[in-house]
């Protein structure tokens, strides 16, 4: 839509506020908003531990093994983090769009990035949250082990990771309603984790299966994720694939937003 | 300058036109109220002027932008439905929200002194009676000093006290030199508000006029008269009902003619009452689907 400028009597309207401080505004509140529903907070926490207790921990050539143990935790902490976005912002964006308070929001004046920016925030925040449980199994009951410098690196690196999920998630949550969202978020997160090596170390994948799992964001996390914790090399492309992939999503994210009127009409 | 520009609007949702070539003028200081049955549009046209949808054909300004571009509704005040107010955050918080998005918001514990709320402040939205959240949900739209309001049906499911007490407040931002476009069901409301009353049925406008200039366009007469005959099919009655205990009600563009007619046929009649039509009967003759305004204009 062209916007033609407004006439000279015209006082013309005083800009919005800083972004930054919208961004903290929405973070902030997005923030108390999932804080005040512990079980959604807790649930986050307890599937990555029950994963670990029941995949990593009882098979002992994994557990005993310090990098095949680190391995494994990366794997599962790098799922936890995708599917928390996948989900958080898939199905949570989608249910959010059937709420009357949306339009209202999407009124006020603020352009989409400081929401989108605050629930990229408050993702993480929350995703940081999960990757406490899992951290302290992965150093008390396996042999994974870590400087503190490479933790602190990993955290970084597995919530730059995040973030091409996170955005795919606001594309399908933005493009979908909440009832489509659930099964689509579905089909597209256990194949990426499957094909990227999160559960199974694609040590073992057959070539072609290795070959295909490197363009996938979910590999390229993975392995800087390992190359971050353990320090072996991820393969030469995992940037270029996890920035592409991010650059992809977020122009689907902003598309969507854009195409999004609030609720469908039929 | 006008505060709301709609210039020959049409906006469909699949096969339903929801509004059909819609133009619609509010100068500043105005305060309008949109009458119109469920489904007639009046909401469509409010998600326009706000920015969150965007017509299918035509232009819709506000305050000299265009309202998809956040910086123009700087100036834009509007009220969340009452459902939707988020159920787990504070009505302090709500409010420190909304107003967060404002360069010169009004204080939270002003605003909320001014609705009465200030003992819910600490309390979660969720926990409000429909009465303390509709308060809630028109002070959000004014919390952000506004030059114009969209409200949409602001006094739905309000008790008699909390109405009046919510139109004082709408009167008092009017009286400050805001701009007020109302939406309602309750003719009522729009009576005791609204200077200039647009009229929308099927997604067209069927009257933009002054009050007063809205009934006397209609021009219909309410006689009622009790009698044995049946007047209701008489020439130059364009409606009329028969009422439980014998009673006619007649509306008639010319009641001086109809009483003539009555007289001069001999039928037996008694209790003849005529006055005007209230802006209830206007606005049902209005948006009658058989009985399209030119028929009624006089």
């Amino acid at each position: 839509m062209t916007t033609a400028p407004a006439a000279p009597t015209q006082a013309p309207p005083s800009g919005t506020l800083n972004p930054v401080v919208l961004t903290w505004l929405h973070l902030k509140f997005q923030f108390l908003e999932t804080v005040r529903i512990p079980i959604a907070v807790l649930g986050n926490m307890l599937f990555p531990s029950l994963a670990m207790f029941f995949f990593v921990v009882p098979q002992s050539q994994v557990a005993q093994n310090p990098l095949a143990a680190t391995m494994a935790v990366a794997g599962l902490s790098l799922f936890a983090v995708c599917s928390a976005s996948l989900f958080t912002y898939g199905l949570g964006v989608a249910e959010d769009r059937q709420l009357p308070f949306d339009p209202f929001v999407r009124s006020l004046p603020a352009g989409p990035a400081p929401r989108m920016i605050a629930r990229i925030l408050n993702g993480a925040i929350f995703a940081l949250f999960g990757l406490v449980p899992l951290i302290v199994i992965g150093w008390l009951f396996t042999a994974a082990s870590v400087t503190l410098l490479e933790l602190l690196t990993g955290i970084g690196v597995i919530l730059a990771a995040s973030v091409p999920f996170v955005l795919l998630g606001m594309a399908v949550g933005y493009s979908l309603s909440a009832k489509a969202a659930l099964p689509v978020v579905q089909v597209v997160l256990f194949p990426l984790a499957f094909a990227g090596g999160l559960f199974l170390p694609p040590m073992m994948f057959p070539s072609w299966l290795d070959t295909l799992s490197q363009v996938t964001p979910t590999r390229a996390g993975r392995d800087l994720l390992v190359q971050a914790l353990t320090g072996a090399d991820a393969y030469a492309w995992a940037w270029p694939v996890l920035l592409g992939w991010t650059a992809v999503f977020a122009t689907l994210a902003v598309v969507a937003y854009r195409r999004d009127e609030g609720r469908r009409f039929r | 300058m006008t505060v709301i520009t709609v210039d020959g609007v049409t906006r469909r949702f699949g096969d339903v036109t929801a509004l059909d070539d819609v133009s619609l003028d509010v100068a500043p200081g105005e305060l309008v109220g949109m009458l119109g049955p469920n489904g007639a549009g009046k909401t469509t046209l409010l998600s326009l002027i706000s920015g969150q949808r965007r017509p299918d054909v035509g232009t819709v300004r506000l305050l000299g932008g265009d309202p998809r571009d956040a910086a123009t509704r700087v100036g834009l005040g509007i009220t969340p439905q009452e459902t939707g107010l988020p159920p787990t955050l504070r009505v302090g918080e709500v409010v420190d929200f909304v107003g967060g998005h404002f360069p010169d918001p009004v204080p939270s514990a002003e605003l909320l002194e001014q609705f009465g709320l200030t003992d819910k402040t600490r309390k979660q939205t969720g926990s409000l009676s429909g009465g303390q959240k509709r308060r809630l949900a028109v002070a959000l739209s004014l919390v952000g000093r506004p030059r114009v309001v969209l409200l949409d049906e602001p006094t739905t499911g309000l008790d008699v006290t909390a109405r009046q007490a919510l139109w004082d407040a709408i009167r008092q931002y009017h009286a400050g030199g805001g701009t007020v476009l109302l939406t309602s069901h309750y003719l009522e409301e729009v009576q005791a508000l609204a200077e200039r009353v647009v009229v929308i049925d099927h997604g067209v406008v069927r009257a933009d006029d002054s009050l007063d200039g809205i009934l006397s366009r209609v021009g219909l007469r309410r006689v009622s008269v009790r009698t044995t005959a049946d007047l209701t099919s008489w020439s130059g009655v364009s409606r009329g009902e028969h009422r439980g205990d014998g009673v006619q009600e007649l509306y008639t563009p010319d009641a001086d003619a109809l009483v003539r007619a009555l007289v001069t046929s001999g039928v037996e009649f008694s209790d003849l009452q005529i006055r005007g039509a209230s802006l209830e009967e206007a606005f049902a003759e209005m948006v009658a689907d058989d009985n399209p305004l030119e028929g009624a204009g006089r």
